[in-house]
């Protein structure tokens, strides 16, 4: 049999030339699939260095293998298995090769801005809307008063109803007890704000008509508190006590809804690119600003649950509230623009 | 992206319609199959059950961390919003955030590009141009998710729960689900909606063994002292006119997994074919000579870029 003979005289026996051609190689396969084998197992790291040097040359080598194996072979169990091998190192070679920290690197460093700028026309459709349904909720209720019951769900309305008064509207603004278990509250808001954000983006795959609803539709929620303080000329302290945490979390839904309106806009108005190449390429542009949203949601989580309950003045939460807004806007829209293209 | 094989007649999944091409950077074309969509059913479920079972983990986790709270300073502290209770309550609600957001993210990033369901159903993402799969991509395709399943699964239990549920809701979210999760049915590729935001697909992982050369023994009748071959058979060129690449790679899987029954079956219908008279015993022999006597013919054909595909082809 042919395993009692070396390797040599096996090369020299082999009746076919794609045996032959296949016994010379076989060693630097076995090789490439160890290799494979080890990282697919995450032990990237057991890996010597010479082999890590070795694992691109022995795939384009595999390549070339499989190549001259489709066409000069009739063997059947080596080209499926050089099939296989090729793909599992084609993965491993192109694999997600930056590291966890590598890409937070390159997200702050310029990534996550340059996404932003690259959606700039969304994020002023998304503005537009979302200043249109302050407009509309505010205006509806200064109508009729009941419409505020229409638009604002149960647990938010408590004291904050139209016709209460300015004593009981201030204390909502204003109360001091209760500090403890702030912690928990941002934890809370956090992770109930950042689903509505990720909610707001994934309903854009509907061609975005989703999206700019849920936008109008809390923001008319907005409109009508804003109605209701207005009414007792605490219009100043309700902006105030929004600000503080607002910018930054209203900031953070403006871009969720930009980037939903930003992929349903792709798919439905593709231009030149197919539509399936659009929607992917724009999606990927989108998935990058939504990381960046849940990190602004994390901020406004805990600048809602601490600094807002903490800080009682007006003047001040204008102040936070204001700083916030000033820091977003010059790193999205100032930050990074020199920074080479790197993206495919 | 072609969506038929190089070579059709290489048989590799059992469903041909999920074969697909994805060329390399290189320009190498590779043969990938599309994963099934009951595997793809089954890993998220998988998925699922994992995730609800850490959830239920770190749950009781809290409950045993506030239970040694309390067990270790008397039962006169008030495990009111403050202390431990409030930091046991913010690491659950940032776990479970984690865990229906996160677990996907974790896995899909990493070098397998799959969940510990899609690692145990032999399946992985890519991405679909043949590129490298980008964080980015991984991030689109696992937001999307949130609509797709957990979105609805959320409303309709907290729907059932608090009794709010209208059967039109209940039948809304019904359809909602349905339409998402039997999106994958009704495109080639098996995209699901996040796939398709993502530019992503999810294909079959493959793991194939190098099995021994074919017919090591044919030419072991070698004279040792001379090194020169003689076979024990000798096939004209008639004899092996008869058959194709589809027979030959049939003889070759016979060959390589056959029993005796089996080879002696073919060797009585080979030489019935080319009017031999089968001898027995000896079917192994004959068969490993047969078929690189056959091979060899038709190899030297793909040389010269002609190819005979089955018996039915026109000879070489």
């Amino acid at each position: 049999m042919a395993t009692d003979l070396t390797a040599e005289q096996a090369i020299e026996n082999a009746a076919l030339k794609s045996d032959r051609f296949r016994l010379e190689r076989e060693a630097d396969w076995m090789r490439l699939e160890d290799i494979v084998t080890k990282m697919e197992k995450g032990k990237a790291r057991q890996l010597s260095d010479d082999d890590v040097l070795a694992l691109p040359t022995l795939y384009r080598t595999l390549l070339s293998s499989l190549s001259i194996a489709r066409e000069s072979s009739l063997d059947a169990g080596l080209i499926d298995y050089l099939e296989g091998l090729s793909l599992r190192a084609y993965f491993m070679v192109y694999g997600t090769q930056t590291s966890f920290g590598q890409w937070l690197k390159g997200f702050f460093g310029g990534g996550w801005s340059q996404s932003i700028r690259e959606i700039k026309l969304d994020i002023w459709i998304a503005l537009f809307v979302m200043i249109a349904g302050t407009l509309i909720g505010y205006v509806l209720v200064a109508g009729d008063s009941d419409w505020y019951y229409a638009l604002v769900p149960g647990n938010f309305a408590d004291t904050r109803v139209p016709g209460a008064s300015e004593a009981a509207l201030r204390e909502t603004l204003f109360s001091t007890e209760d500090h403890d278990g702030l912690g928990v509250f941002a934890a809370y808001l956090f992770s109930n704000n950042a689903q509505v954000a990720i909610l707001a983006f994934a309903l854009g795959f509907a061609f975005a008509v989703p999206s700019i609803l849920l936008l109008i539709h809390n923001m008319a929620l907005l409109g009508a508190m804003v109605w209701v303080f207005a009414q007792r000329d605490l219009t100043v302290e309700f902006i105030g006590w929004l600000s503080i945490h607002g910018t930054t979390e209203l900031f953070a839904i403006l871009l969720a809804g930009a980037a939903g309106i930003h992929v349903g806009r792709s798919i439905a108005f593709p231009g030149a690119k197919s539509h399936l190449k659009a929607a992917s390429d724009a999606g990927k542009r989108a998935a990058l600003v939504m990381a960046g949203v849940v990190i602004m949601l994390i901020c406004a989580g805990l600048l809602e649950g601490f600094a807002r309950q903490l800080i009682n003045d007006t003047g001040l939460r204008y102040l936070v509230g204001g700083a916030m807004l000033t820091f977003w806007l010059v790193y999205f829209f100032a930050f990074g623009r020199n920074r080479v293209e790197e993206r495919p | 992206m072609t969506s038929t094989t190089t070579d059709p007649w290489i048989r590799r999944s059992n469903n041909t319609k999920l074969d697909r091409i994805m060329v390399s950077p290189e320009g190498v074309p590779l043969n990938v199959t599309v994963a099934t969509a009951g595997a793809r059913a089954g890993a998220l479920t998988l998925d699922i059950i994992i995730i609800l079972g850490l959830i239920l983990g770190v749950t009781l986790l809290g409950f045993l961390a506030l239970w040694g709270f309390e067990a270790a300073f008397d039962d006169n502290i008030v495990l009111e919003e403050s202390g431990p209770l409030s930091v046991v309550a913010v690491l659950w609600i940032i776990s479970v955030f984690l865990f229906r957001n996160a677990y996907f993210l974790y896995f899909e990033l990493g070098d397998r590009a799959a969940t510990w369901g899609k690692r145990a159903v032999g399946i992985r993402v890519a991405a679909r141009d043949g590129g490298r799969l980008t964080a980015e991509a991984v991030i689109a395709r696992n937001i999307i998710r949130d609509i797709e399943l957990f979105l609805p699964l959320v409303f309709i239990s907290s729907g059932e729960a608090d009794g709010s549920m209208s059967d039109f809701t209940a039948w809304a979210g019904f359809l909602w689900v349905l339409m998402f999760l039997l999106f994958p049915l009704f495109n080639k590729d098996r995209l699901r909606c996040g796939d398709l935001i993502a530019g992503t697909w999810v294909i079959q992982n493959v793991k194939r063994n190098l099995d021994g050369v074919v017919a090591p023994s044919a030419e072991l009748s070698a004279d040792p002292t001379t090194g020169k071959t003689t076979s024990r058979y000798e096939f004209s060129d008639a004899d092996l006119s008869v058959y194709g690449e589809f027979e030959l790679q049939t003889l070759e899987s016979v060959l390589r997994t056959g029993t005796d029954e089996a080879l002696a079956t073919v060797t009585a219908s080979i030489c019935n074919k080319i009017g031999w008279e089968p001898g027995s015993g000896d079917e192994r022999i004959f068969l490993e000579a047969y078929y690189t006597a056959l091979r060899a013919k038709l190899e030297r054909g793909m040389r010269f870029g002609k190819r005979r595909k089955d018996k039915f082809s026109q000879d070489i």
